[in-house]
């Protein structure tokens, strides 16, 4: 490895067919570049996927109704669905110890809401304390929701960032009043929200003002729940899915709905649609991993190609220096170490720049569903290894010949 | 030195099989200089190839310097090699990206000689053979004559037993031919066993003992008076 001889020789053999050094190496850069870029590419789908899931909490379980779509029990079809404050307690008393968050919530679209001359269209939202959690929202200043507000039908409201940037322009909010739909609410409060500038044009506001501002009664548009933290994932998947069928099925036994119809209660179990995304990306992933890898394989097909070539060329020389005593050994020894390290200092080539690329396009990239693509240091370590061992490989069958190369015969060949 | 007995070999291509050498005995002692002579296909190579452990025979035994040559595997075919034999090619066949000095010191690398002893050694028998100026030079910027000094060199380098010459003048012309014989000549004065294969009768005349082979069989085997390549002794 240390054998000044040995590296002159590999110099002197990829001095004197440099093009073709040049071509071989190509190949091989270019399939690492391939693997990185797609390993890339599929980390940069799953830091996606995670974004997309992070605006809510991620064991979040929504419930919301439509219109029924089949008859039952002597009901027509397109019978609309309400749910009220009694279906929310229903699941609530029945899953007492289950339930880690809970809200039912009230909210109306397109709101308009005015502070001085500013004003804009907002969603508006009755909701109860917990909602801060099961939309994974942080507060940027005040306080959230509580239940003496809620008892006290109080008129104050915590708007999303976006809303007070909109309607504040950086002055101060908290304690301040703002108008939605014609009544006064105070700001109590500024939060923030993973899920970006459209989580954050909302207002919440406690759900028992919103039913009575809102003339609602006891209706409620929706329900949230997160169940309580389970040891490990597979549990977590289970309890959710179990939670998320009872109460569908009490619903509907409630609302008097056919069992059968898929349209009149919807409920949204974001693991499980978490769980898809994530099986879905881990089978792309291997299938990046299948396409690069069968990429350094024509790479290394090309450089195994390129080395025949060269014992074919030095059959001669193997042959004079097997006459004056060179070990087999030795041989393989040079062309391994040729092999090697062409693929090896072409593979890192083609790391090299596919970091770079990905070093100063990767952070512009923020599409919906892939985000930031980048290749941890475990997948450079794990591409350099493939590199070594891709090289061995390509160099093992010429190496093999020319060990076996006669002397005799290869002196005869003149 | 050099023993052979009732040696045989057959080249087999497909269904045929040719009988190149058929039963030798041969013994070469210490010190001698040797020709083979024999036209093409009289098995001259054959026997050189099997003499420089290239190739092994069917039958019969072939001793050198007291070492039965038999069932070798590669690993001890090549130390054997580079022990006991130095080889002179008819083309040279030095490696053309290496220069003179390397070239020569090429046995030594193989024998495992530290790298400022190699190349002391090898500038020694550069000198030997006139050519340590151009110790830096490719074969690519030599002459055919001194190319061949440059193998002659190395096929000294490691100080082998035997030295085995295969038609060493034969891409020479009669003057530069006779300057290398001159070498050889030298050499084999100083006590070193030389064994040379061509077809040229005045070359073979410069050696000690000319072996006539036809057919795979040794026809004529006599000493003869050695004519000088040229009148001074070469030192």
């Amino acid at each position: 490895m240390f054998n000044i001889e040995r590296w002159q020789e590999i110099f002197e053999a990829i001095r004197k067919n440099k093009l073709r050094t040049f071509l071989t190496g190509l190949s091989v850069a270019s399939g690492i570049f391939i693997l990185v870029i797609l390993l890339a590419i599929g980390q940069g789908m799953s830091n996606g996927v995670a974004k997309e899931f992070e605006k809510d909490a991620t064991n979040r379980i929504s419930v919301w109704t439509n219109v029924t779509s089949e008859e039952y029990k002597g009901l027509n079809p397109g019978r609309i669905i309400e749910m009220d404050n009694r279906d929310y307690e229903m699941a609530v008393n029945k899953n007492r110890d289950k339930l880690e968050y809970k809200s039912g919530v009230y909210s109306r679209w397109g709101q308009l809401t005015t502070y001085k001359k500013e004003n804009g269209s907002y969603r508006v939202e009755g909701v109860r304390g917990d909602y801060q959690f099961l939309e994974n929202a942080t507060l940027v200043a005040g306080r959230y929701i509580n239940q003496g507000d809620l008892n006290n039908f109080e008129k104050v409201t915590i708007i999303g960032n976006q809303v007070y940037l909109d309607l504040f322009k950086e002055g101060n909010a908290i304690g301040e009043y703002v108008d939605i739909a014609g009544i006064k609410f105070k700001v109590v409060g500024i939060y923030s929200d993973p899920g970006g500038e459209r989580e954050e044009t909302r207002l919440f506001i406690p759900l028992t003002t919103a039913q009575r501002v809102f003339n609602a009664g006891d209706k409620l548009r929706s329900l949230a729940f997160t169940l309580e933290k389970q040891d490990n994932y597979e549990d977590a998947l289970a309890a959710s899915e179990a939670f998320s069928a009872g109460l569908e099925t009490d619903l509907k036994i409630a609302h008097t709905i056919s069992p059968t119809d898929d349209r009149a209660v919807n409920v949204n179990n974001t693991l499980e649609n978490a769980k898809k995304f994530y099986d879905l990306n881990n089978m792309i992933r291997w299938f990046f991993w299948g396409v690069g890898i069968c990429t350094i394989i024509a790479g290394v097909v090309g450089v195994s190609n390129i080395m025949l070539i060269i014992v074919k060329e030095r059959t001669k020389e193997i042959g004079v220096r097997k006459a004056i005593g060179a070990q087999p050994w030795s041989i393989i020894g040079m062309i391994l170490h040729e092999s090697i390290f062409v693929t090896a200092v072409a593979g890192f080539v083609g790391l090299i720049f596919s970091m770079l690329l990905l070093q100063f396009v990767g952070p512009f990239i923020e599409t919906d569903y892939i985000r930031n693509p980048s290749v941890n240091f475990s997948v450079a370590i794990t591409t350099v290894i493939i590199l070594v061992v891709a090289g061995a490989v390509a160099g093992f069958f010429p190496a093999y010949r020319a060990a076996n190369i006669k002397p005799i015969e290869a002196l005869r060949d003149e | 030195m050099i023993e052979i007995k009732n040696l045989h070999k057959s080249y087999h291509m497909g269904k045929n099989s040719l009988h190149v050498l058929k039963g030798i005995n041969f013994t070469v002692a210490e010190g001698e200089m040797v020709s083979i002579m024999g036209s093409s296909g009289s098995g001259k190579s054959t026997l050189l190839n099997i003499l420089g452990i290239l190739d092994e025979a069917d039958e019969g035994s072939y001793t050198l310097d007291g070492t039965l040559i038999k069932n070798l595997n590669e690993k001890v075919a090549a130390r054997y090699r580079n022990k006991f034999l130095g080889f002179i090619f008819q083309s040279f066949n030095l490696i053309n990206y290496k220069s003179a000095l390397d070239n020569v010191s090429m046995p030594l690398y193989y024998q495992g000689v530290k790298r400022n002893i190699r190349t002391e050694k090898a500038m020694h028998y550069l000198e030997k053979v006139g050519l340590a100026d151009w110790a830096s030079h490719l074969p690519s910027e030599l002459s055919g004559g001194q190319k061949q000094r440059v193998a002659i060199a190395r096929a000294l380098a490691s100080d082998p037993k035997v030295l085995l010459a295969d038609e060493p003048t034969g891409a020479l012309d009669t003057k530069t031919s006779y300057e290398v014989m001159e070498l050889i000549q030298g050499i084999n004065d100083e006590g070193k066993t030389i064994l040379i294969v061509t077809h040229e009768d005045d070359i073979a005349h410069m050696t000690k003992r000319i072996v006539n082979l036809k057919d795979g069989l040794i026809i004529d085997d006599s000493i003869v008076n050695q004519v000088r390549a040229k009148t001074e002794s070469y030192v």
